[in-house]
């Protein structure tokens, strides 16, 4: 008897295999498209250039240093508020709310991660940045810290969500065994709960982290668009640009093929990269705790 | 004596750091509800039936928004076409077919790669593949293949979740009765994984229609006050035209603004809220 | 006359455990054949093997000859669709698909193409005829098959194995869940049933064993030790392992 796959069933098959290794495809090519584009900078920019301070591209000077600081000092500004906010928060709905308050809350941290950024931006334009010129009499209120600010408040559900659902996966015995001790509620999350979950929630950092960084519309609306180097603090309430912003702001503007789009394209390699090391680690680190799960478990 | 006190202490430090926590989630969840409910009450004024109809005059300062809302549908309808059936299969590909081995490895972390990639990245991907390349222009159809390879990670991950929940004993049955695995995946697996499915896919094409930075370059259109003819056509969309007249468009009256807002927030919600009760529904009628 | 004709069969799993070592069995048509002992023993593996659900497993490789009616199902080109179509099988656990009583019937008829209204009618009333299920169900057909208890569950599982008309039906442990009263109509039906179909059934105790063999076969740790009729085994056993193992000296 012959095997009998009806010719049907073999072309579905084959396009399902077929989309599967898509994904694949697709980072090829993003990541083709980005270097075809990229690298010629490398070539009609000398290095040193790329690497200055100056950024100031109808002049030719291609200084990517201002970008990468805007960048860093924004993503940083909104770290330090995104992870003590949603930690706290991811804690509270996991250890502490009442049933009735975990329903509450997690639509809302939902309601929040689905929010346009450009609708927060628009906020933030309209709202916030009058509110801290006025507050901390600035010159402007265009600053790192109002971009640091609203993606501090785009990164929190990514925290919230990942680090919530990292500590509700620590299994309930750990928790019974260390009430069983005589110890507290208090102390039971930050001695037993929280490090047994320490790779879940080490994870949801670097994910805000990635989403933080990548952000365009929100940091461009509100952090002021001057490609200056923060070197002091206090710069923390002056107007940067981050590298994203930079490619959504003059990408419009820029003839394509010129010294401008490559270097613009080079940023965007840049971006690649680094989302591509810190979604790479975080994954590696959640695949090795589930591995170590599995050992432990079976 | 000293126990006592030990004791006496951790307890206050247990209400000092429940309060805390819960003053922090409290604030949170405020703050959340302020954002929403500010830009609602500002921006209802504005919604009227021409608003939402008419066509913007007056260099946008007046009249409607209808061709954005008519350009976010049409993006939101191209994004879908392209990455349902290619998520979907993905999906299946993975819970189905693949064995766990170095290249199903390989097609996951590719996944987890194209779902951290910033969002003006897949900007710069989308004018240099589908813009320039391949001649398509500033147009719909450039935008929606861009946004569709944004929104794959997020169809294929929950897809790929709903159909692994589908119990394998059913696999089994269907396998011993004489079923092909395509007949299984067919007739039984898809349909119970549908709600799940469903569900991911909403989510996944709201955020594609509240996305501005992979559209600005690939199919946005600051100012076409009339509505796309054709897939080659720009058009303007509701996020990149909120961005446009809350920033670039002097003299703007601030009620039109917050009224965008609104609309926008509207559509991306609405999506959300059909989600989750197809969610909740299915969960109620479900089989096993 | 013999059914199914095993012979010189190994199975190794894919971490190179065997499961089976060297069995010879035959096993006649229109009786019950029992295969019983203690767990881990192989009998569900050697189950699965006759109607080539093994492929689904992490099977490494085997050897030997499977031969039902002369025809080798090991043989890789085997049309295995049609092979299954002609074995029912029916698992520990009732798994009820999630449609209702009629479609968990039909599904395997239109899955090999029959349509007709007609025909998937009858075979619906027959199955569960055949199942001793037909008077307690036949007035909600369209009523989800989860709303039957464990015993009707399992009946359907058993009517669903003989929707197609097979020729061979394959039990394993089939009443381990199900209450003395469902075990009982399980049984009888399996009585009427041997006359018409080879039966081959993994009893979950030995007097389930003892009250259903024509046929009963030993397994201990992958090996078949004793097989002969089932008036002989469970009384008078040949091997002292097999005694033991009936007088409940260990399990």
């Amino acid at each position: 008897m012959k095997k009998n796959l009806s010719w049907n069933e073999y072309l579905i098959t084959g396009l399902i295999i077929v989309s599967g290794y898509s994904a694949i495809l697709f980072v090829g090519l993003i990541l083709f498209f980005l270097l075809r584009e990229g690298l010629p900078s490398f070539r009609e920019v000398p290095l040193p250039v790329i690497f200055s301070k100056r950024w100031y591209p109808i002049e030719d000077y291609f200084g990517i240093l201002p970008l990468l600081g805007g960048s860093l000092i924004v993503t940083l500004g909104a770290t330090m508020i995104a992870v003590p906010v949603g930690l706290s928060t991811a804690i509270f709905i996991s250890e502490i709310a009442p049933r009735w308050a975990r329903e509450i809350l997690k639509p809302l941290i939902e309601l929040l991660a689905g929010l346009p950024s450009v609708v927060l931006g628009f906020l933030g334009v309209l709202v916030f940045t009058s509110l801290l010129r006025r507050a901390l009499d600035l010159p402007t209120g265009l600053t790192a810290f109002t971009g640091s600010f609203l993606l501090g408040g785009i990164a929190i559900p990514t925290i919230v969500s990942v680090a919530e659902d990292a500590l509700d996966a620590v299994p309930r015995s750990y928790r019974d065994g260390a009430l069983a001790l005589g110890a507290t509620k208090w102390q039971t999350i930050w001695r037993v709960t929280l490090p047994a979950a320490r790779s879940g929630v080490v994870t949801a950092i670097m994910l805000g982290i990635g989403r933080a960084i990548g952000e365009t519309m929100a940091v461009m609306m509100v952090t002021g668009n001057a490609p200056v180097l923060p070197v002091r603090l206090s710069m923390l309430f002056s107007p940067v640009r981050t590298m994203t912003a930079t490619i959504a702001a003059e990408m419009g503007e820029v003839a394509s093929g010129s010294v401008h789009f490559h270097v613009l394209f080079l940023i965007g390699i840049i971006l690649f990269s680094i989302s591509l090391i810190v979604n790479v680690i975080a994954s590696a680190v959640v695949f090795r705790q589930r591995k170590r799960s599995e050992r432990i478990l079976s | 004596m000293k126990r006592l006190q030990s004791s006496h202490f951790r307890q206050i430090t247990q209400q000092a750091g429940f309060t805390f926590l819960t003053a922090i989630a409290l604030l949170t969840a405020i703050t959340i509800l302020m954002v929403v409910i500010y830009i609602a009450i500002k921006g209802a004024p504005a919604i009227s039936w021409e608003f939402l109809t008419g066509l913007p005059s007056n260099g946008m300062r007046s009249g409607g928004i209808f061709p954005a809302i008519v350009g976010t549908l049409y993006l939101t309808i191209g994004t879908a076409i392209f990455s349902v059936p290619l998520g979907i299969g993905a999906a299946i590909y993975l819970s189905e077919y693949a064995s766990d081995n170095r290249w199903s490895r390989m097609i996951r972390i590719a996944i987890i790669n194209l779902a951290g990639i910033p969002s003006v990245v897949y900007g710069l991907f989308g004018l240099g593949l589908f813009v320039l390349f391949l001649n398509f222009g500033t147009s719909i159809l450039a935008g929606s293949l861009t946004l569709a390879i944004m929104t794959l990670p997020v169809i294929i991950s929950t897809a790929e979740e709903a159909l692994r929940s589908v119990p394998q004993s059913f696999r089994v049955v269907s396998i011993s009765i004489g079923g092909t695995q395509w007949q299984t995946i067919r007739r039984i697996v898809l349909p119970q994984a549908l709600p799940g499915i469903l569900t991911g896919v909403i989510l996944g094409l709201e955020r594609a229609a509240g996305e501005t930075a992979p559209i600005l370059f690939t199919v946005a259109a600051f100012f076409l006050p009339r509505l796309p003819n054709s897939p080659f056509d720009a058009t303007m969309a509701l996020p990149y035209h909120l961005f446009v007249i809350s920033t670039q468009v002097p003299g703007m009256p601030v009620q039109i603004q917050y009224g965008t807002a609104l609309v926008l927030i509207i559509f991306v919600l609405g999506m959300n809220l059909l989600a989750t009760v197809i969610r909740s529904r299915a969960r109620a009628r479900r089989q096993w | 006359m013999i059914k199914i004709h095993i012979e010189n069969f190994f199975l190794f799993y894919s971490d190179g455990t065997e499961s089976l070592k060297n069995i010879n069995l035959d096993i006649p048509v229109n009786a019950i054949t029992v295969l019983f002992g203690p767990a881990g023993g192989g009998k569900s593996t050697l189950l699965r093997v006759i109607n080539r659900l093994n492929d689904l497993a992490d099977v490494k490789q085997f050897s030997g000859k499977v031969l039902i009616d002369g025809q080798n199902i090991l043989d890789p080109d085997l049309d295995v669709i049609a092979l299954r179509r002609r074995i029912g099988i029916v698992f520990a656990r009732p798994v009820v698909l999630p449609f209702s009583i009629r479609k968990n019937l039909t599904y395997g008829l239109e899955l090999a193409g029959i349509r007709q209204k007609q025909q998937l009618e009858e075979a619906v009333e027959r199955s569960l005829q055949q199942a001793a299920l037909w008077e307690e169900v036949k007035d909600r057909l369209d009523d989800p098959a989860v709303a039957l208890s464990g015993g009707q569950q399992q009946r359907l599982c058993l009517a669903r194995s003989l929707v197609l008309e097979p020729e061979i039906i394959l039990l394993d442990e089939p009443t381990s869940g199900l209450d003395p009263i469902s075990t009982g109509k399980v049984e009888a039906s399996l009585h009427e049933l041997k006359k018409q179909y080879t039966i081959v059934l993994v009893p979950h105790s030995i007097q389930q064993a003892a009250r259903t063999a024509d046929h009963a076969a030993f397994f201990l740790q992958g090996e078949l030790i004793e097989f002969s009729l089932g008036k002989i085994i469970f009384t008078n056993p040949l091997d002292k392992r097999t005694e033991d193992y009936v007088e409940g000296r260990f399990g």
